[in-house]
């Protein structure tokens, strides 16, 4: 069906198929959590482990799952990862999970997750589905990461927590705010389109001189 | 942007596909009308294995979890009464404080306080903890009363979900926490930054987090009116090896 190497399948996700830059899936987490770089990091760790066990766990499985109650156990396995998640995220880093509280339970209802049971690791083995998983993952810790730094350096001037500005700076309170994700999210993809596009017309001059 | 509609496309075709025939290498039987038994099954025996994982993990983790919050909440006393040399865990029982619990009842059913006792071995603060609903979810609060002259000694936020940014500064802001430790009067008021008439009960309330602010406030009048009528008809004296099951940190 689909021919791609394992390096591709890795890659894949990191950049060019970035599941919330250019996918734009798990877009929930990507605005309520990115208030500061920590969070973002503890999130996309979470999400990671997840990602990374549900993935190999159904690619493993897919044979005795039938194919009308697919999206059933898909969301049964994500859950049951993300309680244990949650769990031990609660017993081993009490710190974090106290920062992320309700949105550990969230990662649920990640579509991301979701999407890539459905169209990866239902029809592909373990090995690469690690690798698209782990390749999603890095791809969504990045976009997490840099909405994280963009939010907190201006809304609280400083970056995982040091602060740069020194004492007379006045935060942007409207950045770490709801409407501050959106407003981040916004401009990080006006300028991935204006990159792409000035790519594309790159591109084509290549060709025509080419021709 | 030519990537994201190729992707969307693709997971269209691929879910035609698989409807009708299926050309999977991995599906090896051919997609045929499976039973609804086998359905109800497949998700059946799933739930239960994903139960049982849950229930083996929390059996491990609930005592370090429980471990982790007494520690917490030990400590907590230690804050917010200050000066305080050891504490006991006093429990409702029918109106009256006692520490000890009548026999074969959970512990877990009864209110409690936690009596503060400097070296002499007198009272010097009860710590009182009590949750309400805040902006998110239920705020924790735990905050050390002095009997005597009715004043706070401090107070600490145990638990919870607020704003991170914003309704979370009720335990990062601490302009805001200081504010409870130079004991206020009580019942307090929260008022807007600079719209305080200088009075003693006045708590100055974060901008941006009036709820939660205001949640923390209520919390502690609300508290207050519940235990005062308690604890000012005395606290028992507690036994003498009760005081030092307790150890200082």
């Amino acid at each position: 069906m689909r021919t791609t190497s394992p390096t591709q399948d890795f890659v894949r996700g990191i950049w060019k198929e970035n599941p919330v830059l250019v996918q734009m899936l798990g877009l929930c987490p990507a605005l309520a959590v990115t208030n500061s770089v920590a969070n973002a990091l503890a999130m996309s760790g979470a999400t990671f482990f997840v990602m990374s066990c549900s993935s190999v766990l159904i690619s493993t499985c897919k044979r005795f799952i039938p194919h009308e109650v697919r999206i059933s156990s898909y969301i049964l396995v994500i859950a049951t990862f993300v309680t244990l998640a949650d769990m031990l995220l609660q017993a081993y880093a009490p710190v974090q999970h106290k920062e992320l509280g309700a949105f550990i339970a969230l990662i649920v209802v990640n579509c991301m997750i979701l999407g890539r049971q459905e169209t990866f690791s239902s029809k592909n083995n373990p090995f690469r589905s690690l690798l698209d998983a782990v390749g999603t993952g890095i791809g969504f810790t990045i976009a997490l990461v840099m909405m994280g730094g963009f939010r907190e350096i201006l809304g609280t001037g400083s970056f995982l927590g040091v602060s740069l500005f020194g004492p007379n700076f006045e935060p942007w309170v409207i950045m770490v705010l709801p409407a501050g994700g959106f407003l981040t999210l916004g401009f990080i993809l006006l300028a991935m389109g204006v990159i792409e596009q000035r790519k594309k017309a790159k591109d084509e001059q290549v060709t025509e001189v080419l021709s | 942007m030519s990537q994201e509609s190729n992707n969307q496309d693709r997971i269209d075709v691929d879910i035609q596909v698989e409807n009708s025939d299926s050309d999977n290498a991995q599906d090896g039987s051919a997609p045929q009308e499976v039973s609804t038994f086998r359905l109800v099954a497949t998700l059946a025996i799933a739930g239960a294995l994903a139960g049982l994982l849950i229930v083996l993990v929390n059996l491990h983790t609930k005592p370090i979890i429980d471990k982790y919050k007494a520690e917490q909440l030990r400590l907590a006393v230690y804050e917010v009464l200050p000066g305080v040399e050891n504490y006991d865990t006093y429990y409702l029982v029918n109106d009256e404080l006692s520490v000890s619990l009548p026999s074969g009842a959970k512990e877990s059913e009864f209110k409690r306080v936690y009596v503060g006792r400097d070296a002499n071995g007198e009272v010097s603060g009860v710590a009182i903890s009590r949750g309400e609903s805040g902006f998110q979810d239920v705020i924790m609060v735990i905050f050390g009363h002095d009997p005597v002259t009715g004043k706070l000694s401090g107070m600490k936020i145990l638990d919870s979900k607020e704003t991170p940014g914003l309704g979370d500064k009720i335990f990062k802001d601490m302009d805001f926490v200081d504010q409870f430790f130079a004991g206020p009067e009580t019942p307090m008021v929260g008022v807007k930054i600079g719209a305080g008439k200088g009075q003693p009960n006045e708590i100055d309330m974060i901008t941006g987090a009036t709820i939660s602010s205001k949640a923390v406030i209520q919390i502690i009048n609300n508290a207050l009116a519940e235990w005062k009528p308690i604890l000012d008809k005395g606290i028992p004296q507690a036994p003498a090896d009760a005081v030092s099951a307790e150890e200082t940190p």
